[in-house]
């Protein structure tokens, strides 16, 4: 005789929402006492946060918006960098349509800050040129849908930041907005994509360099990247700042923005070098060997071998690196150039916003929470799309 | 793979064309081509030198600095000490912030840490929601929070706020109880000192005795020795005397009195700090097999007793690395003091430099000063790794 | 493999060459300004701001077109070589001018985005005299601890930033100081309520100060010298220093009186709560400064401030010029390049002068229009009266 299996239903304590709330606050008594202590805390935060938010005085943020977004750019070439916001717009659409995936989740942000800012109080045109981007993002993003023009994107994508670049700090017949005119999230932005892209190659040789077989190649890296590693970021901005005009000839001058922009570079590619030395250092010489053994040059072997599997295992600790860059950007408002959080200050100075100073920092933060947190999302996705540590 | 080719004797290589001569000329190129932007940057240096009419030297440090400094850990006199000695003034107000900075931010991220893990879903919640927020905004905008939003909006100093034990809290700083020395307070010291390797060596005595309160407790029954012949000898000697703060004129007199911008700097760096630790700490612990986890509950440990002594000890190997690095950065970023007007080596040399104008001799001291903070720094974690780590059969 | 050395020789060579042609070529400097006058503030504008600094340059007239004008010889014909710094400032087009730009009165950033005051001022006649156009300045602000370092690197032309004239600045930090545009004293902000009469009522305060400023030294030798007892706080920004005094962070402050003033009127949320004390803790005589060693570019700089001083002596002003040129004494036609070639022996154009009272006007326009009884800081003159009112305001004679 054989039983019929009898399925037992689980008891009634551990599922559905009761089972939940006791496995995963009430299962001990002093969990319980956790959680209540937890629930205490959190509601004295977001009720304090809720009342700050709803009673406080916003004014500061909206009459200085222009302000946060490009600081003293002039008024009458704004739409300079409000064609740029619709050239990237077009490009994330495209992308989402092309690749989905992260490039999914970057245009619905964008589409969703567009969106907010569209139903904020702004003026007629404002609101227009919004709706514009949004209508483009979504307009990319049905072309790169029905067309997947992968290769072109790619392509447009490299040409866009230098071409945007020029446009915004003009060449030929448009009037010239030295980057001493530049600030707040376009400045701080600017010096991130700048720093991000110039750090990299940078970085990524000295990581080559530090292996190499030459010894006064090895020393030099090695002497670089450990000097660079040892010093806080506000010398080196202070260096660039301050001393390096002392190094050059009279007859040069480099502006302001551009000197941080070499600082950042010159730093990050020190940490990326590491970051990169790790990833060479994780391939194993059969991969090396098996390269030569077909023919490929030592040039060829790195750059078709090596660096392609390297780097694909560097990016989480790339992109924390470079987020913490973008963070770093703040630091310029101490040499005194006019990014976000000196912009706030700036803001807070007014006489009719005196003291204002919760606003601004709670509004800045929030920016640099916004874009720092969509980096590492981004990259957690990257990750699991390109498997990384998955072999 | 030339090695297996016949030897070429017939057709000699040229010197262009052979590797060897090729590897030293493309070093010797290399180095030249260094020296000459180093020549170069050099040469400019000197002529805008020049320019200016200074010198490269570092005679002005022996000068009296001139300016007071509102925290000093050491007695100093800007009417007779030197800006050498104010420079000195500055690495010790850094290596304050340091120090203490690193204690409170690896127990706020080991707290962190192990709450991101815990069963507890509210409290593995809220550990996100604070690594989140404090990791991706900048350290700066932290710094300028907690000083102009947090502290400086605390009441003013004569509506301050009275904690239990004469402790006085208020936007000119945490006024608490302190000690005053008396004469004895040098011997007294030297007599603590003395009993630490006495301590020591009560402890090394009672690892010997095999029963388990004493064996275990061996160094909390050592630290009773050292306290009870400490205790003894301030209860002979009379040390210090107690002082408690109160209102003085227009400040807190008596007591100690932690100023706002070493408490904010400290706060910003701590919990900013915290954050990336508490993430180190999360995967070291992940990084712990399960099966030495149940292996240990197993053997009938408490969850406390196998976080104490099975867990966090494997985790440490994993977590050390990448703790040295946020020690290091946490060092490094106690630079930012300037924003909060706490006078650290950064900010006394920006003064120094801006008094004297010798900005570039300045500024390779600050990089110096710094450099050998993180060196040492990284050597202290480096033996603490090697001590750690696995001995390998 | 063998190709690897070959790469890293092209590679220096390449450095090389760079290297060689950056030290050999005159790189034309990239801060030309735009020729549409764009906002020529390095620093905020308020966002509603519109271009009006564009108008400073339009209304204003046209000095050389001015019935009576002097017609100006090209600037070299009779005058000396023009080299170094001058040269460099006529061939880039705009002045960079350093300057505070958190300082009321002296030089702060505007809601339209420009930079006003006194040091502001000063630098506009400078621009005058050069250009013949208060727009082409291009301000640069600098913190206390930066301002010295950007006029040892070439970065400023000249500082106007409400500077202390100090033996030290003068050699050891290698500037060279021109003549005193406003001479202030140290002195002591407080609240009222505190009653405070003299500095013994101060024993035992937190007084805050700005870092690397000739107060926070005189701060330091004048209390220790009477043995009062007192806190330093400094802060490397004014902004910062005014935000921590207005909450209570410390009793009083320290600056220059003018300064503080007009950080009175401007960030203190009760201005009439606070009171500058009468004591005057030290002389600040707050001029311009530029590199030491090249003296025509200084003389241009000294004799444009002087010009200030002796048009208000000889009654010379913005409005009347043109009158003054025309029917004026021998004394002011020199002056104001109707006779005699000063402009041109400096390296200036004959009229250098007469723009510069034109478009900016004498001291007294200047500092009535900053400092004087109808603004907000409202500064008593004092001193800086000139010479025949009882002041120290005196400039050599022009001729």
């Amino acid at each position: 005789m054989s039983f019929a299996p009898e399925t037992l239903k689980p008891p009634a304590a551990s599922v559905g929402v009761v089972g939940w709330l006791r496995q995963n606050l009430f299962s001990t008594w002093y969990n319980s006492l956790l959680t209540v202590i937890a629930l205490l805390v959190i509601y004295v935060l977001v009720s304090g946060l809720w009342n700050f938010v709803t009673t406080a005085d916003w004014s500061i943020v909206t009459a200085n918006m222009r302000l946060f977004m490009v600081g003293p750019y002039p008024v009458e070439q704004t739409w300079r960098v409000e064609t740029s916001v619709l050239v990237f717009s077009f490009l994330v659409g495209a992308s989402w349509g092309v690749w989905q995936g992260v490039a999914r989740s970057a245009a619905l942000l964008l589409a969703s800050i567009l969106i907010a800012a569209a139903v904020l109080p702004v003026s007629e045109s404002e609101r227009f040129w919004f709706i514009g981007a949004l209508v483009l993002l979504f307009a990319g993003f049905a072309v790169g849908h029905f067309t997947k023009p992968r290769r072109l994107l790619v392509w447009l994508w490299l040409l866009s930041l230098p071409v945007v670049g020029l446009l915004l700090y003009g060449v030929g017949g448009i009037p010239r907005v030295p980057t001493d005119q530049w600030g707040g999230l376009l400045l701080t932005l600017t010096l991130a994509i700048v720093g991000i892209a110039a750090s990299f190659p940078l970085g990524v040789l000295l990581a080559v360099g530090r292996q190499s077989a030459y010894p006064a190649i090895r020393a030099f890296c090695i002497g670089y990247i450990e000097l660079v590693r040892g010093v806080p970021l506000i010398t080196v901005l202070f260096m660039l700042q301050i001393i390096m005009p002392l190094f050059l000839p009279q007859e040069i001058t480099v502006e302001r923005a551009v000197r941080a922009m070499v600082a950042f570079a010159l730093f990050t590619a020190a940490y990326v070098a590491e970051i990169v030395r790790g990833g060479l250092q994780s391939i194993p010489r059969g991969q090396s060997e098996a390269a030569q053994a077909l023919g490929l040059n030592s040039a060829l072997t790195l750059l078709l071998v090596i660096l392609p599997q390297a780097l694909r295992a560097t990016i989480p600790a790339m992109v924390g690196q470079f987020i913490s860059l973008f963070k770093d950007t703040s630091l310029v408002a101490i040499v005194g150039l006019l990014e976000l959080a000196r912009i706030a200050n700036a803001a807070a100075n007014q006489p009719e916003f005196l003291g204002n100073l919760a606003q601004v920092y709670v509004f800045i933060a929030a920016i640099y929470f916004i874009l720092a947190y969509s980096m590492s999302y981004g990259s957690r996705r990257l990750e699991k799309t390109l498997g990384v540590g998955e072999r | 793979m030339n090695s297996s080719l016949p030897a070429p004797s017939a057709a000699r290589v040229p010197f262009y064309r052979d590797i060897r001569v090729l590897r030293i000329l493309a070093q010797i190129a290399f180095v030249a081509g260094v020296l000459l932007v180093g020549w170069f940057l050099w040469n400019n240096m000197v002529s805008g030198l020049a320019r200016i009419g200074g010198t490269f030297s570092f005679d002005f440090l022996d000068n009296a600095a001139s300016f007071a400094l509102s925290e000093t850990s050491l007695p100093y006199d800007p009417a007779t000490d030197s800006y050498l000695y104010a420079f000195f003034i500055g690495i010790l107000n850094t290596l304050r912030v340091i120090i203490v900075g690193i204690v409170f931010a690896s127990l706020l991220g080991l707290l962190a840490g192990i709450a991101r893990l815990s069963t507890n879903w509210l409290i593995s919640k809220i550990a996100q929601v604070y690594v989140e927020i404090f990791r991706n905004t900048p350290l700066l905008i932290q710094l300028f929070f907690w000083y102009f939003v947090g502290i400086l909006k605390l009441p003013r100093v004569r509506d301050s706020i009275e904690l239990p034990g004469s402790i006085y809290l208020s936007n000119r700083g945490l006024a608490l109880p302190w000690f005053t020395p008396t004469d004895t307070f040098v011997l007294w010291l030297v007599i603590a000192g003395v009993s630490i390797p006495f301590a020591y060596l009560v402890y090394r005595l009672l690892g010997r005795v095999r029963a388990p309160l004493i064996y275990e407790w061996r160094g909390g029954w050592a630290f009773l020795v050292w306290l009870a012949l400490a205790l003894v000898a301030a209860v002979v000697l009379d040390p210090f005397l107690p002082s408690i703060p109160e209102i003085r004129g227009f400040n807190f007199g008596g007591g100690i009195t932690l100023s706002p911008e070493y408490a904010a700097l400290l706060l910003g760096l701590v919990v900013y700090t915290g954050a990336f630790i508490a993430e180190i700490v999360r995967a070291g612990i992940q990084a712990v097999p399960r099966g030495v986890v149940e292996a240990a509950r197993a053997l009938g440990l408490s969850y406390i007793q196998t976080l104490r002594l099975v867990v966090l000890p494997l985790a440490l190997r994993v977590i050390i690395p990448p703790l040295t690095n946020q020690y290091l950065n946490l060092a490094k970023n106690s630079s930012l003091a300037i924003a909060v007007g706490y006078a650290d080596l950064f900010y006394i040399s920006n003064t120094i430099f801006n008094q004297t104008g010798q900005t570039l001799q300045v500024i390779l001291m600050i990089m110096a000063a710094y450099l050998v903070i993180s060196l040492v720094l990284s050597a202290i974690m480096n033996l603490v790794n090697s001590r750690l780590k696995l001995v390998e059969r | 493999m063998k190709r690897y050395p070959l790469f890293v020789l092209v590679a220096v060579a390449l450095v090389a060459f760079a290297v060689g042609s950056c030290a050999g070529a005159t790189v034309t400097p990239p801060t030309i300004a735009a020729p549409t006058s764009a906002p020529q503030a390095t620093a905020v504008p308020q966002p509603t701001a519109a271009p009006t600094q564009v108008a400073q340059a339009t209304t204003a007239p046209q000095p050389t077109a001015a019935p009576g004008g002097p017609t100006a010889p090209p600037p070299t014909s009779v005058g000396s070589e023009v080299r170094g710094r001058l040269k460099t400032v006529l061939d880039r087009g705009t002045l960079i001018c350093g300057v505070s730009g958190q300082t009321p009165g002296f030089s702060a950033l505007e809601a339209d985005g420009s930079y006003q005051g006194i040091d502001a001022e000063f630098c506009r006649a400078v621009a005058a005299a050069l250009f013949n156009d208060v727009s082409k300045v291009e301000y640069r602000p600098l913190s206390a601890a930066a301002r010295f370092a950007a006029v040892q690197s070439g970065e400023v032309d000249v500082l106007i930033r409400n500077t202390t004239f100090t033996t030290n600045r003068d050699t050891a930090v290698g500037l060279e100081f021109l003549p005193t545009t406003f001479y202030d004293g140290g002195g002591i902000l407080v609240e009222k309520a505190l009653n405070a009469a003299s500095l013994a009522d101060l024993a035992g305060a937190t007084i805050c100060v700005l870092a690397g400023t000739t107060n926070e030294q005189v701060l330091t030798d004048t209390f220790n010298s009477q043995n009062i007892a007192f806190t330093p706080l400094t802060f490397p920004e004014a902004n910062a220093l005014y935000a921590a005094l207005n909450e209570g962070r410390c009793d009083a402050a320290t600056s220059d009186k003018s300064q503080l003033a007009g950080q009175r009127a401007a960030q203190l949320t009760n201005p009439d709560d606070w009171v500058i004390m009468d004591a005057t803790l030290s002389k600040e005589p707050l001029a311009p400064a530029v590199l030491q060693n090249d003296a025509q570019w200084a003389d241009v700089i000294r004799w444009v401030i002087y010009a200030t001083f002796y048009a208000e002596e000889l009654g010379v002003n913005s409005s009347n010029v043109d009158d003054k040129l025309a029917n004026g004494d021998t004394n002011t036609k020199r002056l104001l390049g109707g006779t005699g070639s000063l402009g041109p022996d400096m390296g200036l154009s004959a009229d250098a002068f007469y723009r510069v009272i034109k478009l900016v006007g004498n001291y007294a326009d200047i500092y009535d229009k900053t400092l004087g009884p109808n603004t907000k800081f409202n500064v008593p003159r004092g001193l800086n009266l000139p010479y025949t009112q009882g002041g120290l305001q005196y400039s050599p004679p022009f001729r």
